[in-house]
């Protein structure tokens, strides 16, 4: 027997919270474009919209919280708004770290990149890679391919080693370079970070699904 | 909200944070030491209607545990084969096994009035007599043989305040029992099963007929009495099973409308992950 009204509002807040993902997507990709062609303009929109990301995260966390207030969910149910409340919470970080790299932009100003951007877009796309895939686990509730998802973690990190790796190089070869290197090592920093977030909205994913609570891509030393 | 204040604590070293996890973890798999209560393929009839199918589960000693089930399910049958209240229902036949401390209570040898003062009872609508509060209570223990005035005083004020109840009615000892509220009166009637010092406390929805400050109080009252009791709660209210117990038995009735037992687990697993697909629909409010 389907509880409708409660099994409706379920399904809704998961549509929002599918479309706020999509949002947070296209931010991520919009944050790099902003940095790769020094567009302040961009950049400034960017963050202007960041206000409207946050609303939107407050929006659904207060819905998550009505339906727990209201509802006294249980089991499946339970987990399930659960996972939705941190994952709101954790598409919202994802929008701040794309922020950044807007503020990055903003904060270089005129000064040219030190390197053409090849490892940090490739990063870019990593993420947006995973994070498609992730919020359609999530919607598919497949536990399979969020483990799957947040094995591709692994690449993020290792394309974020690499860059660590050829800044320093800059950085040892001529110290005037160290801001440039540190503008952009910052940003590496920050898209290394996007990685994590879907790493644990695959572990809710994981957890809506399992009930098991369980580290899906335990941090190896960088 | 709490007045308490709330400090905040010093942060323990890595070292002792990595040995509380272990201990955690210990903690966390804690098995059940001993059942005071065990139920071994227990089948129950009214007449010809099987009402209980081969029923097997333990009640884990000193804590609540909750039976849940739709409607018609069995629930109260099989709580009322506990004490052997089911002997009262004419026509009725029980097979296998209660045992009560691992003596089996379905015996024709067994005295059913020690087994019953042993396993007491709370109804889901408060039964005082119509009796002083102080009757009310003294009445078991006077049925013992219990004449001495000053140990009868020394029962009532230990079970009043056992039953949360002495600091409301101990300057009205003397009045009726049913001068008093619903809430009130239940805990009454735990007051008067506590007197006769049970071991095993039965509750068959004890707080259906009380509004939701009683309910409170009661559930609170469960919390501590279960420091010196085993308890077992049939309920239909979901939360009042998921605050108050620490193990649930889920219950169903069969396509020929025999209860069975399908999941028993401590209640944080049926209520957040439990294994069954019933349980899990059952819980979730999806049928039932």
């Amino acid at each position: 027997m389907p509880r409708n009204s409660f099994d409706i509002s379920i399904s809704e807040l998961k549509v929002q919270l599918l479309d706020y993902g999509a949002r947070v997507k296209q931010v991520i990709g919009e944050g790099m474009d902003a940095l790769k062609t020094r567009d302040r303009a961009l950049a400034e929109a960017i963050i202007q919209n960041d206000a409207h990301l946050n609303e939107t995260r407050y929006q659904l966390e207060d819905q998550c919280y009505t339906l727990l207030a209201t509802q006294s969910p249980m089991a499946g149910d339970l987990r399930e708004i659960l996972s939705m409340l941190l994952i709101a919470i954790e598409l919202e970080r994802i929008a701040d770290h794309a922020k950044n790299l807007a503020e990055i932009t903003i904060h270089m100003g005129d000064e040219p990149l030190l390197k053409p951007l090849i490892d940090l877009p490739r990063m870019v796309e990593v993420s947006q890679h995973m994070l498609g895939r992730a919020l359609e686990a999530f919607a598919q509730n497949d536990a399979l391919e969020a483990k799957a998802v947040a094995a591709m973690d692994d690449e993020m990190d290792n394309l974020y080693k690499q860059i660590f790796r050829e800044l320093m190089t800059y950085i040892v070869e001529d110290p005037r370079t160290v801001t440039r290197a540190m503008n952009l090592l910052f940003a590496a920093h920050n898209v290394e970070r996007i990685g994590d977030c879907i790493t644990n909205i695959a572990e809710r994913v994981v957890y809506a699904r399992t009930g098991r609570l369980e580290e899906l891509n335990v941090q190896r030393e960088v | 909200m709490t007045q308490n204040q709330i400090k905040v604590p010093e942060a323990p070293s890595i070292g002792a944070m990595l040995k509380t996890s272990i201990v955690g973890l210990q903690a966390n798999n804690d098995q059940v030491n001993s059942f005071k209560v065990q139920v071994k393929n227990l089948n129950f009839y009214y007449g010809s209607f099987r009402a209980l199918a081969d029923i097997s589960l333990g009640f884990p000693e000193n804590q609540i545990t909750a039976i849940i089930g739709p409607s018609g399910c069995g629930k109260s049958t099989l709580i009322r084969t506990l004490n052997r209240m089911s002997d009262l229902v004419p026509r009725a036949r029980v097979e296998g096994q209660v045992l009560l401390d691992n003596e089996n209570i379905n015996t024709s040898d067994v005295d059913v009035v020690n087994i019953r003062r042993r396993v007491g009872m709370v109804f889901q609508r408060p039964n005082p007599f119509p009796k002083s509060i102080y009757d009310n209570v003294t009445y078991g223990p006077r049925l013992l043989g219990v004449r001495n005035k000053k140990v009868l005083d020394e029962i009532v004020e230990k079970s009043l305040r056992g039953a949360a109840l002495w600091d409301e009615v101990k300057d009205k000892l003397h009045e009726s029992g049913l001068a008093l509220s619903g809430g009130q009166q239940q805990r009454l009637c735990i007051a008067r099963m506590v007197a006769v010092e049970p071991e095993v406390v039965l509750m068959d929805e004890p707080c259906s007929a009380l509004d939701p400050v009683a309910t409170i109080k009661i559930e609170d009252l469960m919390r501590t009495l279960r420091n010196n009791y085993t308890i077992v709660i049939v309920t239909h209210n979901m939360q009042q099973a998921a605050r108050v117990s620490d193990y649930t038995a889920m219950m169903m009735m069969r396509p020929d409308r025999a209860g069975e037992m399908i999941e028993f687990n401590q209640t944080r697993t049926i209520f957040t992950n439990p294994h069954d697909k019933c349980t899990e629909d059952y819980v979730t409010g999806r049928f039932g």
